[in-house]
């Protein structure tokens, strides 16, 4: 197993406001790693740093031996950084093949950009929707061009943020299915999720992170019956139902 | 039979102004920001067509061809170097530095051209006309700018709904955020839509400067004509445009027939009415 993206000493500060505080993270290529944190944790700003929306105040980041902190958003995907987001961001005027066309062409390989998109288009159901507008479609759907927009780039690594937030149990299942396809297919996975049991469902290892720092890793299990990630846990949902 | 002569120069008429307009609303439709020298670039095409064929020589067709690449060029590097460097979630700064290089284009080109209204003859296509029954005639020249701004528009067309490129210029109209995250360069995204659009506004230039005497100062009432076509078509929507032309060149001409004072005036009224009966425009696509 090799390294795929390497964090070193990451640091994210807004003025006072350190959101992201000396992160050392290491994803092996072919990895499914879960993310879990309270809301405002720093979990999405980790993805931002990884997929160069944001530049860190310190600290260095890695793909495989290759330092890319300086690198901007569009060549870091172009290397295989696939970024789906929380709020899916379709590009509404074009159909559901067009979206992922544009991201294949683009962000991929532009010789097999349509067997790509139609493999993407398989793997996440969205076959039957190709020739729709993006901006018709449901919730569900939008979450899956979401994630197959970042998937038709042809990543060696998809960062998933919260995507089966707002789900019901049925159309969570689907989406942990197709999220194991995925990963069976050899691409390293990181995956931010609340809804934990989706998350462990798929995860090898799991990280947790609070306050901006990485405070536990490890098998998932063992992360998970870890007191002190219980109290924040359990600590956190209970502000949530407040 | 006046009336229909009346109508179709106003068609034909309508075609300048959709090209007029073409290039505006591609820069806006893009990057969402409204290029207040879009005239002055207009009129700076005309100089240029004037240059290379009337003071240098050159063969019309070359001198096209000439014209286009080098507002091309110009488009590219000045959105890349100047313009990019201002769009932000601000919608002041590009305002205003365009409306500085609309001033400083002006004025550059007083200096260099002189005040003097200024033509590019055509020759023989000049005066050239085809009849039609019922003692109708129509020039060539309105007619073969009519068709080239048909065939710029479809040109278009085909560039935003069946190339690669195309694709990308509209994902980056919807959100052009998200744009790097697909591999996209937005800088450079920017850059090409601009210079697409100085292509179109060098065409409209050399239009402008074969149908009509220019000065450096005609350039902003070209923008309002632009704007007005525009925002008649409905925003976003390219045959909207060419249609918003052709109701503001209708709308002119007819105003002239009434009263050779009243032509502009006409236009502007008509734009006024289209905002209060319907002022997302008629072919409306853009929202937001």
């Amino acid at each position: 197993m090799t390294q795929i993206v390497t964090l070193k000493g990451v640091s994210k500060s807004f003025g006072a406001l350190t959101v992201t505080d000396a992160v050392d993270l290491a994803v092996e290529s072919g990895e499914a790693l879960g993310i879990i944190g309270p809301n405002g944790a720093g979990k999405s700003t980790l993805f931002n740093l990884i997929g160069g929306a944001l530049q860190p105040s310190e600290g260095r980041i890695y793909w495989q031996d290759r330092d890319i902190t300086d690198l901007p958003a569009a060549q870091r995907c172009r290397l295989g950084i696939g970024r789906s987001f929380q709020i899916p961001h379709p590009f509404v005027g074009m159909t559901v093949y067009e979206n992922l066309l544009t991201a294949a062409i683009f962000g991929g390989d532009a010789q097999s950009a349509p067997q790509t998109c139609r493999r993407v288009l398989e793997l996440t159901g969205l076959m039957p929707k190709a020739n729709l507008q993006a901006g018709s479609l449901g919730l569900l759907e939008r979450k899956r061009l979401e994630m197959a927009r970042a998937l038709a780039t042809s990543p060696k690594v998809l960062l998933l943020d919260e995507i089966a937030g707002g789900l019901t149990e049925a159309e969570c299942h689907a989406l942990v299915a197709t999220i194991r396809d995925i990963h069976a297919s050899g691409m390293a996975v990181i995956w931010i999720e609340h809804v934990v049991h989706a998350l462990l469902a798929v995860v090898e290892r799991l990280v947790v992170i609070d306050r901006g720092a990485l405070v536990a890793q490890g098998d998932p299990k063992a992360v998970m019956a870890d007191p002190m990630v219980q109290q924040l846990y359990l600590g956190i949902d209970a502000d949530d139902a407040a | 039979m006046e009336w229909v002569n009346v109508l179709i120069q106003g068609v034909l008429l309508g075609g300048l102004y959709a090209l007029f307009a073409a290039g505006l609303s591609l820069m806006f439709g893009v990057m969402r920001f409204v290029n207040i020298a879009h005239g002055d670039f207009i009129v700076l095409a005309a100089y240029l067509m004037l240059s290379f064929v009337t003071f240098m020589g050159w063969h019309p067709a070359l001198g096209i061809v000439a014209v286009v690449l080098v507002m091309g060029t110009i488009g590219y590097l000045g959105q890349r170097i100047l313009l990019n460097r201002v769009l932000g979630k601000d919608i002041l700064p590009p305002i205003l530095v365009t409306f500085g290089l609309s001033i400083i284009l002006q004025n550059g080109m007083m200096e260099v051209f002189s005040a003097d209204s200024r033509r590019v003859s055509s020759g023989a296509l000049d005066v050239a006309s085809i009849s039609l029954p019922g003692d109708l005639a129509i020039g060539a020249m309105p007619l073969l700018m009519f068709v080239v701004a048909l065939g710029v528009l479809a040109g278009l067309h085909v560039l935003f709904f069946h190339t690669a490129l195309g694709r990308l210029l509209r994902a980056t109209s919807d959100d052009a955020e998200m744009v790097p995250l697909m591999g996209g360069n937005k800088a450079h995204v920017f850059a090409l839509a601009t210079m697409i659009a100085s292509g179109v506004v060098a065409v409209a230039g050399i239009m402008l400067a074969m149908k009509t005497n220019f000065d450096p100062s005609a350039g902003p009432s070209r923008l309002l004509f632009a704007f007005e076509a525009v925002i008649i078509g409905g925003l976003g929507s390219l045959w909207g445009t060419l249609a918003g032309g052709v109701v503001l060149g209708v709308a002119q001409v007819v105003g002239a027939q009434i009263d050779a004072g009243f032509q502009i005036l006409a236009g502007h009224l008509v734009f006024l009415l289209i905002l209060v009966v319907r002022p997302q425009g008629l072919f409306a696509r853009m929202k937001g």
